[in-house]
């Protein structure tokens, strides 16, 4: 058992806490900007129609009191479009199943897909297609943003691809199609599993009256061109007529039901239990300036069952922190940057820990606080490259499931080696303090600085010191600004920014999600570079 | 002696004298009609004869059948307990010409209380005060109550304030004391109103020797029927208790009496008037013993077996005072079907018929319990009955347990100034609907649903209960009548726990404690009940289905059966023209006659029952069409 040496009472703890608080209450009005849609304006009319909100249609389908994880909520942050990306995605429990859910706000330019709206999706399809969870999408959506179709048409395929994909991997997929799903809309009932269509709202055709009559002359409407009685009763698209909105909920809940879905996953070995130290506590541990290192087993000491970590290698490798956990019952291998710097042995240390959790099939959660692999001539002479090449191939063929959190720093190559978002974690998510880019900010325009100077030196030229300080400041602005968590997580780089309290329920969640899974076969690795 | 006594009723009085039997060695012997089959009576019983079918006249009326029982099981002594055989002068002949014990007043006793205008005649003879008798076509007064003269419990009877209505009333009351007694007759006495309702206990052995135990005070009642009793009265002083109590000696003295038997009077200030005399166990026995320490089914069990009374009973000591728990609703309409669960604590007696799970049938009498409380005085009595019925655990059917508590706490109750019409509308006590349920109680009962939804979850049951990382909405729950938030809480307001089953809310400093029962949970139907009980009263919660399955069509002007029953008559055919208020048919149901009747003018459009046909709550009966063509 962790036995924890913070002091909840030191200046130090609450002006990191006060420093958080600060951040999450930023989070809690972005988040909030997502939950507000399109405004009150076109809420209110949504609701004069008598129609429910895309978060209050996902309340009801979900089992009362179950959690409900939202991903990419901060989806479109700092893009043109509103926060939130005109789509609601997450993991919930539907009937006792946990589901993928996806539901249009069409409070948002009437529910259309933008960019972020069809990145958003993608990931959800994703997520459900490697974790084998059934896919329920809530659909009311005018289509695509016709002025960004250029980022839309071709990419947008895949939605449809990935409907049929998860079907034939026995994913089951359901539509609850509760307005407009025209065009290549239409396609996404057309290639679900299960169809329930709401009556008199639910409008589903390639093409609408106007079009049909520039193409044919003939004249028609929407009821009969796609509206659900029609689906349910002529053209069978519709497998399922609802009387109304709840009506549909109420029949998805059935349908979902009616899978008899079984999770092929892996099962608690023991029951869960809380860790000793209040979760409250994570407020209080990372530095506002991260070039203060930190010790995660504070962390892991408020994340993981009882507080018990046994820890692998203690006395190798320092500043990376391995060993195994249990969280919500489920046994997980923790890797956690101590230090930030990843030297050789550390590099090691991980691909040792990494094989050892392949070999027992053990889930591996990445605690992320790295400036990356260290740089000098001792180190490159030591071989630090094929250290961290040796690193960064066992995260990459390792086939158990990995889940990464950035608390801090993720700089550089540490990025890759602690499974950042390109080697595919299962779920990566982000809390407010985490910081992303290819080096620091100060380092990166310290950099830039170097080579100028070196530059005009050589052609023999007087530096502007001037112009360099200017160049500095804005470079060092511009690269903070792209390293915060809601930029990186407007642009799909994490699934979501959490309350570091959360992360205990979030990593539970997710755990759980990824055992509707079978525990994938083991893979071989990569030949290591001695 | 005695040595294997079988008992034919049911219910709370066939446990009560097997209990005494279990004390006295006597072997016991249950009968059962089928929907009792796994009734409490039965399964104390050493041995059960069942008497295949549900009505009363094809069960525990039937004399026939159950001589044949006693035969069958080889008891040597009858008990009737009270209601159904126990004052048919008949059923006792029968007993005792099958050699067998008849724990009861010899026969004649019996058939000369039988007929109420007899047994007033030779009351009047024997100088007992009785009230006169009324021409039915020609009372020449009003107001006046018609009685069954076979009957008793109220059935039959009818109160009559305008000679336009006699007829009616008097065809109506023939037609129930046939059903319900077999014999139509019926007779009319002037209407003491505000009266009080006070019955003098006597117990006589075949020697000689006639004790009276006081008086019961009875005068709260719902339709003619006892709903709390006491003993003794405070309306009668030591004055009038000798005069009732040398006029119930000289009643039973009359004919013979042998056993223990009741005498009903009628009290108006000084006047009192002979009602009937009951020749049998009364229900509300429990509140004699408890003042003067007897058993009384023994007594009556020792009578039977020839013994003799000492020459006088032990001294009265201290007040009782009895409530009759029905399941039944505001409006007196009983309620069958299961009741998960009855518990009643605390210092009281309680005779009961069920227990938790029992199924109470609609057939018989809706009575579920009888809870006594004895005390030094009245006063303290009082406090522990409504103590214990206000925490009495009563789940799964309606009771009249508020309404009992409201007559046990009424100022004019406490005072001793009751009266027959104390529960009329406009009386102390009238009629009121269920108290809407307090804020807290159902903030409890939706923890308590959140608690459970969270341990039944088959997925992440382990995680925060109702989690999200982006709050889009409050949560709650709404049930019939009350909607809940539970999520944030309301201010002031924080939880100290919270299970399925137990809720603990602090608010203002202060802890509350609400034990929650939740039934239906697991049904495919999953219509849910909670039940909420804490020491300052209980709530019944029903949750509306989230999604809400499209509203089912009835037709406008459809009449529902308002309970489970049995078509009586339908006065009404298709077609027909029908005013507000005229009967459109007659549902029976519990022994009660229950009129359906037009809501408005109009015509009959539809008729979906016929004479005899049983029909489930709910049933669309008729269809009125609204309006004048």
């Amino acid at each position: 058992m962790i036995v924890s040496r913070l002091d909840a009472g030191s200046a130090e703890y609450r002006a990191r806490r006060e420093a958080m608080l600060a951040r999450l209450r930023e989070l809690d009005a972005e988040h909030a900007r997502a939950v507000a849609g399109g405004g009150a304006k076109y809420v209110e009319r949504h609701r004069r129609r008598g129609k429910l909100l895309a978060r209050e249609r996902v309340e009801l389908l979900v089992d009362p009191d179950s959690p409900f994880l939202e991903l990419s909520p901060l989806a479109a942050w700092g893009s043109e479009f509103p926060v939130g990306a005109s789509v609601v995605t997450g993991i919930g429990v539907v009937e006792g199943v946990e589901c993928v859910i996806t539901a249009n706000d069409p409070t948002v330019r009437g529910g259309a897909s933008n960019p972020w709206t069809l990145r958003k999706t993608l990931r959800a399809a994703d997520i459900a297609l490697r974790n084998r969870l059934p896919y329920v999408n809530l659909v009311e959506s005018g289509g695509a943003d016709l002025p960004t179709q250029k980022d839309i048409f071709i990419p947008g395929g895949r939605v449809f691809r990935d409907l049929t994909r998860l079907s034939a991997a026995g994913i089951p997929t359901v539509a609850l199609v509760f307005g407009n799903s025209t065009a290549g809309g239409a396609y996404v009932p057309g290639l679900s599993d299960h169809v329930v269509m709401v009556r008199e709202r639910a409008k589903v055709f390639l093409g609408g009256p106007p079009l049909v009559r520039m193409a044919t002359g003939e004249e028609s409407d929407d009821e009969s061109l796609g509206g659900a009685e029609m689906h349910a009763r002529v053209s069978g698209l519709a497998d399922h007529l609802a009387e109304d909105e709840y009506d549909a909920l109420r029949i998805g809940r059935r349908v979902v039901r009616s899978l008899s879905w079984r999770k092929l996953g892996a099962t608690p070995l023991l029951p869960a239990e809380e860790p000793r130290y209040p979760a409250e506590e994570l407020l209080g541990i990372v530095p506002e300036d991260l070039k203060v290192p930190f010790d995660p087993r504070e962390v892991i000491a408020r994340v993981v069952d009882a507080s018990a970590f046994e820890e692998f290698k203690p006395l190798y490798g320092t500043s990376l922190v391995t060993g195994w956990a249990r969280v919500h019952g489920y046994p997980v291998g923790v890797l956690a940057n101590a230090r930030g710097v990843l030297f050789s042995e550390e590099s090691q240390k991980a691909t040792q820990f990494i094989q050892l959790a392949n070999q027992s099939r053990t889930p591996l959660v990445f605690l992320q606080n790295t400036t990356g692999y260290m740089v000098g001539r001792e180190y490159e002479q030591r071989g630090i490259i094929k250290h961290g090449a040796m690193m960064i191939n066992a995260v990459s063929n390792s086939t158990v499931p990995h889940l990464t959190v950035v608390m801090g720093a993720s700089y550089g190559a540490g990025n890759y080696g602690m499974c950042g978002r390109a080697y595919e974690p299962r779920f990566l998510f982000s809390w407010p303090s985490a910081r992303s880019a290819v080096m620091g900010p100060a380092q990166l325009a310290g950099v830039l600085s170097i080579v100028g100077r070196a530059a005009a030196e050589a052609r023999g030229q007087v530096y502007d010191e001037e112009a360099d300080a200017a160049m500095r400041a804005t470079v060092e602005a511009q690269i903070e600004a792209e390293s915060m968590p809601f930029f990186l997580s407007g642009r799909l780089y994490d699934d979501g920014v959490i309350d570091p309290r959360d992360t205990r329920t979030v990593l539970g969640m997710c755990l759980s999600a990824v055992n509707s899974a079978p525990v994938p076969e083991a893979a071989g690795f990569g030949v290591f570079r001695p | 002696m005695i040595g294997r006594l079988l008992v034919a009723n049911r219910g709370e009085i066939a446990r009560r004298v097997f209990r005494t039997c279990r004390a006295l060695g006597v072997e016991t012997v249950a009968v059962f009609a089928d929907p009792d089959a796994d009734a409490p009576h039965v399964a104390e019983a050493d041995l059960a004869v069942r008497l295949p079918g549900a009505l009363p006249a094809d069960t525990y009326l039937d004399a026939g059948r159950i001589v044949a029982a006693c035969r069958a099981a080889g008891a040597d002594a009858v008990h009737p307990g009270y209601g159904f055989l126990s004052e048919s002068a008949a059923f006792a002949r029968a007993v005792l010409e099958a050699g067998l014990v008849w724990v009861g007043p010899p026969p004649g006793a019996i058939a000369a209380m039988g007929s109420k205008i007899e047994a007033k005649r030779l009351m009047a003879a024997a100088g007992v005060p009785v009230l006169p008798s009324l021409d039915l076509a020609d009372p020449g007064e009003f107001p006046l109550l018609v009685k069954a003269s076979a009957g008793g419990g109220g059935r039959g009877m009818r109160i009559v304030r305008e000679a336009g209505e006699l007829a009616g009333e008097v065809a109506s009351a023939r037609r129930e004391a046939l059903a319900a007694f077999g014999d139509p007759a019926v007779f009319a006495e002037p209407l003491w109103e505000r009266a009080r309702h006070v019955e003098v206990q006597v117990l006589a052995d075949a020697h000689g020797t006639v004790w009276t135990l006081g008086e019961r005070e009875c005068s709260v009642q719902r339709r003619h029927q006892k709903v709390v009793e006491e003993c003794p009265s405070p309306g009668v002083g030591a004055g009038l208790r000798e005069r009732l109590c040398e006029a119930a000696r000289r009643a039973a003295a009359a004919i013979g009496y042998v056993g223990a038997g009741t005498v009903e009077f009628l009290v108006q200030g000084d006047r009192v008037a002979f009602l009937e005399m009951n020749t049998r166990l009364q229900v509300e026995h429990p509140v004699t013993e408890l003042v003067y320490g007897v058993d009384l089914v023994r007594l009556q069990l020792e009578v039977a077996e020839g013994a003799a009374l000492p020459a006088g009973p032990p001294a009265p000591s201290g007040h009782a005072v009895e409530a009759r728990l029905y399941a039944e609703d505001e409006r007196y309409l009983p309620q069958a079907g299961v009741l998960r669960r009855f518990d009643v604590g605390g210092d009281v007696r309680v005779d009961a018929g069920v227990e938790s799970g029992s199924v109470v049938p609609p057939y018989y009498d809706p009575m579920l319990a009888k809870v006594i409380a004895h005390g030094e005085s009245r006063a303290a009595a009082i406090r522990k009955l409504v103590t214990a019925l206000r925490r009495a655990r009563l789940h799964g059917l309606t009771t009249n347990r508020d309404l009992l508590v409201r007559i046990l706490t009424n100022p004019a109750f406490a005072a001793g100034d009751t009266h027959t019409g104390f529960l009329d509308p406009g009386g102390p006590v009238a009629p009121a609907a269920p108290e809407p349920v307090d804020a807290l109680t159902a903030l409890a009962a939706a923890l308590a649903l959140a608690a459970a939804n969270r341990r039944r979850a088959p997925v992440l049951g382990g995680l925060p209960s109702g989690w999200r990382n982006v709050r889009s909405q409050p949560r709650g729950v709404a049930f019939a009548g009350i909607e809940v938030v539970y999520d944030p809480l309301p201010d002031g307001v924080t939880v100290v726990g919270a299970t399925p089953e137990r809720v603990v809310l602090e608010r203002d400093g202060v802890r509350h404690a609400f034990d929650v029962a939740r039934y239906g949970e697991d049904g495919p139907a999953r219509d849910v009940t909670v039940y909420v009980d804490h020491p300052g009263g209980h709530a019944e919660l029903t949750p509306l289905p989230r999604l809400p399955e499209p509203a089912e069509h009835v037709a406008p002007g459809s009449l529902l059966a308002p309970m489970p029953g049995g078509v009586l008559r339908v006065e009404v055919a298709p077609g027909d023209r029908v005013a507000k208020g005229q009967v459109v048919l007659v549902l029976e149901a519990m022994k009660m006659e229950h009129r359906i009747t037009a809501p408005a003018d109009g015509v009959v459009s539809g008729v979906h029952v016929e004479t005899g046909r049983q029909v489930e709550a709910g049933a669309v009966l008729a269809i009125i069409q609204e309006g004048n063509p």
